[in-house]
């Protein structure tokens, strides 16, 4: 059995140029698949989440977690990696 | 697929209230290292620890990354120390490789330094608390609990006796901490088998080789869900609980899962306890003041516990395929800043407090007394807590410090989760005769219950 393992990045903070740039080429060099993004900003604070699907063998979600952090420090605002499955939880029975 | 406002709902929880996982706790069984020799003993106690709890530690922080969601503490709890040690003249050496083991594995605390004594005492039981004093002292990471009661034994009041004197001995041997070998130590009255929870965790004798349960937290997300029904009747309010305590048990469930699976463990239980840190906005006592109440501990206390406990309760049963542990609200005062600030108020007393424990989770817990306080006395308060127990059907501790040389109004710092402990009045009434005669109180009726 072959389950899609998902992950849903967040990404939050003061808004500037690049953001989803960089996140989406941090996903695309460890071979991850965008399936869906959101994206708010109010008064100026960037809000994105987006989700991802890290099934290919060539993505390591530990991997991936490190890059996006060290990008979120690198542009000063906060980049998390998470796998699905706690959120799926919490909400659905 | 979830909505981004459910996404961004567990981000607020996890960064503003403090969700967390309180602990993984790896219960494991010690019954096959019993040996005549007491260094065999030691030495496979050693090794079935560090062998089965090598990964512990890491994969608890694997799962922590992967999740997003912290895992505060990652421990150990063993089958109870008497249990085993039957042909040990000096327990002491059992202590020492339990400490060992929980150092060489990298948890920060191992418990099952324990006697169930409810009915009566082994020579082996004595030995163990006897060795309490000197063990506490010694060891860093070692967790120990005494069950003197129960509803189908009545209580041990030999025991009891004899634990108001070991608490006070402990006490003075750990004087230059204020104490603090106290807080490693739990007396219980039916004390449960599965408990995540330290100091009282232990392996219980109904257990497999090994097991895997879940502690959960997150007062602060209910004092949260709280503030969104101010003012609304008491029915919002218990629907608002479960709900919230739905959505944390069902990560603690997601984690116990999970550790067992990478670990090839079986999953135990999820404790669906709301435990309280000193951290602002992680306190139980503010849901109970966010319930209505001026401060906690003045009338209504107990009113508004009860339907905390039970609505988290409810909750979680749902959220989770097996419950277990002590599964309550608990309120141990010098980890709770609401509590704290409660007791300095003067609004929370240690005779609210015991009423509080009738319709919650454990009992009098991490509460400093006078360093004065008579080891009858201490005795005496071990006594009613376990009464209501015992009649109660519950689980109940105590789990006092008689801090050496403060008085009501000083202040116990213990740092870090263990917090800081207002110093609160006993009665200055003597207990001796009471305490003196020993013996036992007889198991209760279980029916004609007025």
């Amino acid at each position: 059995m072959n389950e899609t393992k998902k992950a849903v990045i967040s990404v939050l903070g003061l808004d500037r140029k690049g953001i989803i740039a960089r996140v989406s080429g941090v996903l695309y060099n460890n071979d991850a698949n965008i399936l869906d993004i959101s994206q708010t900003i109010v008064s100026g604070y960037f809000t994105m989440v987006l989700v991802a699907d890290i099934s290919s063998q060539e993505c390591v979600f530990d991997v991936l977690s490190d890059e996006l952090t060290a990008l979120g420090e690198e542009m000063g605002i906060q980049i998390r990696a998470q796998r699905s499955e706690i959120f799926d939880s919490m909400y659905r029975i | 697929m979830v909505t981004t406002s459910e996404i961004l709902s567990t981000l607020r929880m996890i960064d503003k209230q403090k969700l967390d996982v309180r602990t993984i706790t790896m219960g494991i069984s010690l019954f096959g290292c019993v040996s005549d020799s007491e260094e065999r003993l030691c030495e496979r106690v050693y090794d079935r620890i560090v062998h089965q709890a090598a990964r512990l530690v890491k994969t608890g922080e694997e799962i922590e990354k992967d999740f997003g969601v912290p895992i505060v503490n990652k421990r150990i709890s063993v089958t109870p120390a008497a249990l085993i040690a039957g042909a040990m003249k000096h327990p002491q050496k059992l202590a020492r490789a339990l400490d060992r083991a929980a150092y060489e594995t990298g948890v920060n605390f191992i418990g099952g330094y324990s006697a169930l004594v409810h009915k009566g005492m082994t020579e082996t039981d004595k030995a163990v608390i006897a060795s309490l004093p000197e063990v506490l002292t010694e060891t860093e990471r070692l967790c120990a609990s005494v069950n003197i009661g129960s509803t189908k034994a009545g209580i041990n009041m030999d025991a009891v006796r004899m634990m108001g004197g070991i608490v006070k001995q402990i006490a003075q041997n750990t004087s230059a901490s204020g104490g603090f070998g106290c807080a490693k130590l739990v007396v219980f009255a039916n004390a449960v088998e599965d408990n995540p929870f330290m100091a009282g965790a232990f392996h219980g004798p109904g257990e497999g080789d090994c097991a895997i349960n879940v502690g959960v937290s997150g007062p602060g997300v209910v004092k949260s869900a709280l503030e969104a029904v101010r003012g609304r009747p008491f029915d919002e309010v218990a629907e608002t609980v479960k709900k919230t305590a739905f959505s944390i048990t069902r990560v603690g469930q997601l984690v116990a899962l999970e550790a067992s699976r990478r670990l090839n463990v079986p999953y135990g239980i999820v404790d669906l306890s709301l435990a309280p840190t000193p951290a602002v906005g992680d306190s139980v006592a503010q849901i109970l003041e966010e319930m209505g109440l001026e401060v906690c501990g003045t009338h209504g206390t107990t009113a508004a516990l009860a339907l905390l406990n039970d609505a988290v309760k409810k909750g979680g049963v749902m959220a989770s395929s097996h419950v277990g542990g002590l599964s309550g609200a608990f309120i141990p005062v010098s980890e709770d800043i609401g509590m704290i600030r409660a007791a300095e108020s003067g609004a929370l007393t240690l005779e609210k407090l015991e009423a509080m424990t009738c319709v919650c989770s454990v009992g009098l817990d991490m509460i400093a007394i006078p360093g004065d306080t008579s080891a009858e006395t201490i005795s005496a308060i071990i006594a009613d807590e376990a009464a209501i127990g015992m009649i109660n059907n519950k689980t109940v501790a105590v789990r006092v410090i008689p801090a050496p040389g403060a008085k009501v109004g000083d202040s116990v710092e213990f740092g870090g989760l263990f917090g800081r402990a207002p110093v609160m009045a006993v009665k200055p009434f003597s207990s001796k005769d009471f305490i003196g005669r020993g013996g036992r109180i007889p198991a209760p009726l279980q029916s004609l219950r007025n």
